[in-house]
């Protein structure tokens, strides 16, 4: 299979890389190393850890950062800011809908057991209209590319996706250690990002809320792998970081508990699953969360970002529905292309995944990750027939797509440069307007040949730069 | 503030000053093992122990006052949770879940500390002297302060910090005394002015004041003069005096920014004014094992108060 070179198109430099041709060529292997144990440092430093659920071992294990950015020209930007807004757009008017009266279901455009039998549709939010009608106020949307103009969504986030301190670190880190490429290449900023938050956030004061609405991050706590990142953003907006034991209702209202006694709080930016906001109406056995919490939310004395029952929009079956909710309420044409899938819940695709795992990538409909997938191509015998197993035991639970080609960047590796596959993760703003910082993560898979670039199966980040008109 | 917030910073303060003062009792212990021993003197390395309140802990688990186990339970040990290693590693952490209301220098002093610590963790202990160990410790303790004072708010941050490093070190202070109060009472003579004199220097070193004693005093060594000292001058850094005065203005402070007294402040009062009041010849009438019985007691109360106060989020 050939892929996509971002740098490389046969033998010429494509023009978003020209202004990194010298400075790769120009840096020797000396340098390279010491400016990679400078950047590692500063990360340790600095605090920036990622710890990994259920691999015991060090619980301050870095991302791997690589140095070599990743480039996009303004005019290729354009297109997939248009399409990310496009979506984000769509996905909530989705939820509205389907928590409402569910005009997409009556149309027979989605089939209602798709949505209504969902495990992520929350029963206890339906009828209920959230602040400006938003339900997913961070939308990360995973997106792939296969050729020059081929951009493909392989999977939307709608709940509370993670990782955009890492796009602003990175960035902060290039800055800090190579000052003279945001010289001579004009580089847009992303460092609007959390304002823009800050403003999103406010924007869907709840009803109640009077005067300058306050809003504070939850999160499940510090043993959490992304509690560095919750910390992060609640510093860089000025707001505080709370946990569940921080917050408790008393009557039509939420407070934290300050030095200064009780604080009323408007709007939470949640870190924590569905199931666990509110032991009284989810979990019961949930330490996390705070009780009560959903009576207020309902009641217009809150906000929670992003709304519980968000999550039914970034099902994976659910996703293959997109285009169609994008022509359904916008009534456009998709500017950014869904992955083929087959859904095993059907017989003919089941048939069609059966026959061709070794070629096909398999994933879970609930799962997120990387974990608990079949990468065909990269799998053994065995292994596809375990997983062949596990798809007839409960077909409905697993979609296939095709393994997809994805483009590489040059990456720094032990022997000087090489190329590795990427994907991109941009954040989407929703409230009162949409917005979307020139940026996002980008995540490498570090292995030869891995298309795996999720962080839990060790994949790596980089800076991601779209260069300025 | 988050009640939980000026939890973790005040334990910060209470975790760093704790490292300190093992720091400083580990150094007294290795300079006096290296004193010729004197008839008749009790092994040092006990009374540091004694000092810190662990001995009955020590003894469940080394069966000898040995200089390394020793230092393995006040230093290295993680099952002993007051060993510098413990200490430092719980401010770390504290400080891990608090980093919005810390500064990055703060937050810095905090965690290189730990990254080296790690470091240290993994050193052979043959290659690991014990004066690099409390000279480090001493170190990175005083990093941290002046990070604080150089780059942090003067907000209730601020006054939390400084509560917790008062209230650990007036409760440090006051043991410290408590373990070797017997060799301040003035006696007539008894005992050889040699030995007893050693006793008070060692005592001094313990808190690192012996120079600042002099300077301050001059003169011979008496009883009189050191409990005055360490207890009532508040130009010595460590007196209970000194402790009580910045516990007191950390309160008042808080106070003013939240407009409300609550039984922290009253009790801090309290605190400031028995030690105004009191002399040393007073204190040795009173018995200064029963004073300084006394001055632990009421500083937890403090500590006490101030949680609930404060800290709790219950008000």
């Amino acid at each position: 299979m050939t892929h996509f070179n971002e740098m490389f198109e046969s033998d010429q430099v494509r023009s978003p890389y020209a202004g990194l041709q010298a400075w790769m060529n120009g840096m020797p292997a000396a340098l390279r190393v010491q400016k990679q144990a400078e950047a590692e440092a500063l990360f340790r430093r600095i605090g920036i850890t990622f710890a990994v659920y259920g691999e015991g071992g060090d619980p301050d294990r870095l991302i791997p950062f690589d140095m070599f950015p990743r480039v996009f020209t303004h005019s290729e930007w354009g297109k997939l800011e248009r399409g990310i807004k496009q979506r984000a757009k769509a996905l909530n008017a989705f939820l509205t809908d389907v928590y409402g009266r569910g005009e997409i279901i009556r149309a027979g455009r989605i089939p209602a057991n798709l949505v209504y039998q969902n495990e992520a549709y929350e029963r206890a939010v339906a009828g209920f209209v959230p602040p400006k009608g938003v339900y997913s106020h961070i939308v990360g949307i995973d997106i792939v590319r296969t050729g020059p103009t081929d951009f493909f969504v392989l999977e939307d986030n709608c709940r509370t996706p993670s990782g955009v301190s890492y796009m602003l670190e990175s960035r902060e880190m290039m800055m800090r250690m190579f000052p003279d490429l945001f010289r001579e290449n004009r580089i847009a900023p992303v460092d609007g990002y959390h304002e823009a938050l800050r403003r999103t956030l406010m924007s869907v004061a709840p009803q109640k809320c009077q005067g300058d609405p306050t809003v504070v991050i939850l999160t499940p706590g510090h043993f959490n792998s992304a509690y560095y990142e919750h910390s992060f953003l609640a510093d860089l907006m000025g707001v505080e970081l709370v946990e569940g034991a921080d917050l408790f209702v008393d009557g039509e209202y939420v407070y934290m508990r300050t030095t200064e006694g009780p604080k009323r709080v408007d709007v939470i930016y949640r870190r924590i699953d569905d199931a666990f906001l509110d032991p009284l109406c989810f979990r019961p056995d949930s330490m996390l969360g705070v009780p009560g919490l959903m009576d207020v939310y309902r009641s217009g004395g809150v906000s929670i970002c992003s709304a519980p029952g968000a999550g039914v929009a970034d099902d994976k079956a659910v996703y293959t529905y997109v285009p169609e909710m994008i022509r359904f309420y916008l009534g456009e044409e998709p500017i950014l292309q869904n992955v083929p899938t087959w859904k095993c819940a059907g017989t003919d695709d089941l048939k069609y995944v059966l026959e061709n795992l070794p070629e096909l990538v398999v994933k879970e409909v609930h799962g997120s990750g990387g974990y608990g997938m079949l990468v065909g191509p990269k799998s053994t015998k065995d292994e596809i027939e375990t997983f062949r197993h596990k798809i007839l035991k409960d077909p409905s639970n697993y979609i296939a797509q095709p393994t997809l080609s994805l483009s590489t960047t040059p990456t720094f590796v032990e022997e000087g440069v090489a190329p590795r596959h990427v994907d991109l993760r941009p954040y989407c703003l929703v409230g009162e307007r949409i917005e979307l910082v020139p940026g996002g993560l980008t995540r490498v898979a570090l292995r030869e040949g891995s298309l795996v670039v999720n962080s839990s199966q060790g994949g790596g980040v980089k800076d991601t730069w779209v260069l300025a008109e | 503030m988050l009640s939980r917030t000026a939890d973790n910073l005040y334990w910060i303060a209470r975790y760093m000053e704790r490292a300190e003062t093992l720091a400083r009792l580990l150094e007294v212990g290795a300079r006096m093992s290296l004193l010729p021993t004197a008839q008749g003197f009790r092994n040092e390395w006990e009374s540091i122990l004694n000092a810190t309140g662990q001995t009955a802990a020590f003894q469940k688990k080394y069966d000898s006052f040995a200089q390394r186990n020793i230092e393995s339970f006040l230093f290295f040990d993680r099952d002993n949770p007051s060993s510098i290693a413990s200490s430092l590693t719980a401010a770390r952490e504290n400080g891990r879940i608090v980093r919005t209301a810390l500064t990055g220098q703060v937050w810095d002093a905090l965690n290189t500390t730990f990254q080296e610590l790690r470091q240290i963790e993994r050193t052979p202990r043959s290659q690991l002297e014990l004066s690099r160990l409390t000279d480090w410790t001493t170190k990175q303790t005083a990093m941290l302060r002046g990070a604080i004072d150089a780059t942090l708010l003067r907000n209730d941050g601020y006054d939390f910090l400084n509560l917790g490093f008062a209230i650990e070190r007036a409760d440090a202070t006051a043991r410290i005394i408590d373990v070797k109060y017997y060799v301040l009472l003035p006696r007539a003579g008894v005992i050889g002015a040699g030995a007893e004199n050693d006793q008070w220097a060692m005592l001094l070193r313990a808190l690192n004041l012996n120079r600042a004693f002099h300077w301050a005093y001059g003169g011979e060594l008496t009883a009189h003069k050191i409990a005055h000292f360490l207890i009532l001058n508040p130009a010595c850094p460590r007196a209970l005096m000194t402790c009580g005065q910045e516990i007191d203005t950390a309160l008042k402070h808080l106070a003013q920014l939240y407009g409300r007294d609550t039984e922290a402040q009253h009790l801090a009062q309290g605190l400031l004014q028995g030690l105004s009041a009191a002399t040393p010849e007073a204190i040795f009438e009173e018995g200064l094992h029963d004073f300084l019985t006394r001055v632990i007691r009421e500083t937890a109360a403090l500590a006490g108060a101030v949680h609930d106060s404060y800290l709790s989020g219950d008000m």
